[in-house]
């Protein structure tokens, strides 16, 4: 992993240096040297690295470094927080009008990026807070790019407008506007067309739309995969449509992500959401400190603890915790929590959050196997009754045999499922009296091995 | 542009094509490469570290970037070369050594073929299949393209009209319905009909996610299994804007099918394609095509010789072809 490799990196460097007592400025040069060449891999812009790694090498010459006992840790901890800095401090969403007021989102960027697939997740978003959006239309090139939207304003059930292929996007707006005053639509978003940053032609086409119509928010889309061009992909749209805001999709790959920072810099435009996922509603806040952890490699795990804490209902918790201490946990707990991790997106989602786990490395892990293991679970709960459920220790082997039975399994796996639940309970005991008087979080994974 | 679709374009010459696609790629790389070369003296380390910039700019990577300038001081210590301006030739013969296309490389356009195009979403799949079935018609094949996307809202009206402009026919069915049934009856079909190629446009996956690789894998299996004796062509199609996840992308296709071909898309853009480079050293995947704009026309095979020498080239050269 990208974190690991970098941290035993400078490990190795400073425990070389050690040997000759003191640490000197050159060393923490050979140290910012591997830093250089992580971010690079990440995809970070050459020229921003550089910039970077001149102000980082000058705060990490000053003692910070030299006088810490672990130095690798302390300029690890010194890029996490000089990159956090870069990335903005704070999360940045798309500002609605207040009432019905209409307020108007055009989404631009290259080909292939995902503004179609953006455009009705945003409206989706919108449409839950109560707005009533209306999506429009305006890609008049890409071949049943108009239908994609339409399909999927059906999906998320928003309003929808279109005027085929022959009409200039200017023209489908100032409609569109007029539609969306006519049937109370609050929020339009349009659709455009993928284009090169330096297709003239093209690129004039959106120009004009911001020249006559008051455009609330111009949004940059850009694909989280995007290299060393993403300077002046962005540089090039910020210039010329003076871009509001950024969408990073396709984060839910593998990508370390170092275009966002790239991106940032170049048109200190925030970050507003990132694309997580191929359903509708895979749309998400953006935040600094996860991308910044997520570009060292460091993983998601705020993200994860962020989700826990969402799907996991406080009462619950505590009347797990009381259970857990009594050594009451039962099945239906059981059942609980493989549902609040479905909730969370499932095994898979959550182990791409975890350091160490998301960057590559998951091609080893036979994820669909938690999976199936988790439904196979379910599936043999489903069969107990619901006394049993409540009383693991009534299961007797005619009981297992008529479970297996019931849940189309073997035998072995019934037993192999009490054994794993049995010990699962017995280290969330201790896990438990462990915690005693620390800090406590409903989230735990009641799984020991997967 | 996308609006002239419809018209004739004059033909060009191959060379001529590549270059125009190119000529931002060109100009980028070449301009920064040339600077070097000319802002230098003597060939020191801080010269090589201006070219490995410039290189990682490219999006080569790290390590394929190290392994290009550490060939080229071998090579400039051998041939004792003291001018920057020479080293110019060298680097463009290790790149261009390392890009080299095997000669078997297009021999599924001679046979019974099923041509299985893959890659994550939004790097031009389908329009990349459109531009080959319109070549294939060309050259007078019998072209059948099959629509195995199923996932993506409106992936199927999309072929459709690509079909419909390389005038070839399509088998789908309708979205939602499982892609290894569409591939199934592609597959029957094409052996029906004496198909000469089959192209199968498939829905946009991370490399990432298990079950869909998964997906992949079964897609395959139905085609070895229907048409065990046809020729089997693999192309991961790669976004040329992509910075090193197409690496990983690569690699991970490559766990799931036997890939025999990368398509590079967007290089009519700024961004350099530079992967490429990194992919074909570490995988040894041969780019076999190359994307150059929206057109059906814009899809070239891919010449290393013909792409670092468009990289390279100066204006004056690109004028003369
Ligand atoms: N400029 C340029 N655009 C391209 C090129 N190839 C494809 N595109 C555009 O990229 C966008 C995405 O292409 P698609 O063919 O839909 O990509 P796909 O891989 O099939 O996408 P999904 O099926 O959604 O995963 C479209 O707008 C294409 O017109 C190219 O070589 N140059
Ligand atoms: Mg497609």
């Amino acid at each position: 992993m990208a974190f690991d490799s970098l941290s035993e990196k400078l490990q190795n460097v400073f425990r070389n240096l050690r040997n000759k007592g003191r640490l000197t400025e050159s060393d923490v040069k050979t140290a910012m040297r591997e830093v250089k060449m992580a971010l690079l891999e990440a995809d970070v812009s050459f020229k921003v690295v550089k910039t970077f790694i001149n102000s980082v090498t000058e705060r990490a010459v000053g003692q910070d470094v030299l006088n810490s006992l672990t130095p690798s840790q302390m300029v690890i901890k010194i890029v996490n927080e000089e990159l956090t800095k870069l990335m903005g401090d704070e999360t940045t969403e798309i500002v609605l009008k207040p009432g019905n007021e209409i307020t108007t989102i055009m989404m631009c960027g290259l080909q292939g990026a995902g503004k179609t697939t953006m455009a009705a997740k945003l409206a989706g978003k919108f449409k839950s807070k109560g707005r009533k959006p209306l999506l429009v239309a305006c890609d008049i090139y890409r071949p049943a790019a108009i239908d994609q939207l339409r399909i999927n304003a059906g999906k998320v059930g928003v309003d929808f407008f279109e005027m085929g292929t022959s009409h200039a996007p200017v023209n489908i707006v100032k409609a569109a506007l007029e539609h969306a005053k006519a049937n109370n639509e609050n929020v339009v978003i349009i659709d455009t067309a993928g284009r090169l940053h330096i297709d003239e032609q093209m690129m004039e086409e959106l120009i004009t739309v911001k020249e006559e119509i008051n455009i609330d928010h111009t949004v940059l889309t850009v694909d989280s995969m995007t290299g060393q061009d993403a300077v002046n992909v962005a540089e090039t749209f910020n210039s010329k449509l003076e871009i509001t805001g950024v969408i990073l999709t396709k984060l839910d790959g593998d990508t370390r992500g170092g275009a966002a920072l790239s991106i940032k810099q170049v048109t200190g435009k925030p970050i507003l959401y990132i694309g997580t996922g191929e359903k509708l509603t895979d749309v998400e806040q953006f935040y600094p400190d996860r991308m910044a952890s997520r570009i060292l490699g460091m993983g998601d795990i705020l993200s994860l603890i962020d989700k826990a804490e969402q799907e996991y209902d406080e009462q619950k918790a505590k009347e797990l915790e009381r259970k857990i201490k009594k050594s009451e946990f039962d099945f239906n707990d059981y059942l609980d929590q493989i549902n609040s991790m479905r909730n969370m997106g499932g095994i898979t989602k959550i182990l791409e959050m975890l350091p160490g786990m998301g960057m590559g490395n998951m091609k080893d892990v036979d994820m669909s196997s938690g999976e199936s293991a988790l439904k196979q679970a379910e599936t043999i709960i489903n069969s107990m009754t619901k006394k049993e459920r409540a009383n693991p220790d009534l299961l007797n082997p005619s009981r297992k045999n008529r479970i297996a039975r019931g849940s189309g399994v073997d035998i072995a796996d019934v037993n192999r499922f009490i054994k794993q639940f049995n010990e699962t309970k017995r280290v969330m005991k201790q896990m438990s009296g462990m915690m005693k008087g620390g800090k406590k979080r409903g989230f735990r994974l009641p799984f020991g091995k997967m | 542009m996308v609006i002239l679709m419809g018209e004739e374009k004059e033909k060009k010459g191959f060379f001529r094509r590549l270059v125009e696609g190119l000529t931002k790629t060109r100009k980028s790389i070449a301009s920064g490469i040339s600077s070097i070369f000319s802002a230098f003296s003597k060939i020191d380390d801080e010269f090589y570290e201006e070219l490995e910039e410039t290189l990682i700019m490219a999006d080569l990577g790290v390590n394929a970037t190290m392994a290009i300038v550490e060939n080229l001081k071998e090579k400039v210590k051998e041939n004792k070369i003291k001018e920057p301006e020479q080293c110019r030739q060298l680097l463009m013969e290790s790149i261009e050594e390392q890009m080299n296309v095997p000669a078997d490389a297009y021999e599924f356009e001679n046979r019974k073929s099923v041509v299985m195009v893959i890659g994550v979403n939004g790097v031009g799949k389908t329009t990349s299949i459109g531009k080959l079935a319109g070549q294939y018609k060309n050259m007078g094949k019998r072209v059948l393209v099959a629509a195995a996307d199923t996932f993506r809202a409106a992936a199927i009206e999309q072929l459709t009209e690509w079909t419909n402009r390389a005038g070839v026919e399509i088998i789908a069915q309708s979205e939602g319905s499982d892609p290894a049934a569409v591939v199934y009856d592609a597959v029957n079909a094409a052996k029906s009909r004496k198909t000469d190629i089959l192209l199968c446009d498939t829905a946009g996956r991370l490399h990432n996610k298990k079950n869909l690789m998964d997906e992949l894998r079964k897609i395959n299996k139905v085609v070895d299994r229907e048409y065990p004796d046809c020729y089997r062509e693999t192309l991961v199609v790669l976004d040329g804007t992509t910075g090193q996840n197409a690496l990983a992308q690569a690699k991970q296709f490559g766990e799931v099918a036997d890939i025999t071909g990368i398509i590079i898309t967007k290089l009519d853009g700024t961004a350099k394609g530079g992967i490429a480079v990194a992919i074909q050293k570490e995988l040894g995947i041969p780019v076999k095509y190359i994307g150059v704009g929206e057109h059906i026309d814009d899809l070239q095979k891919f010449n290393p010789h013909e792409y670092v020498e468009a990289l390279f080239s100066t204006d004056a050269a690109a004028e003369e072809a």
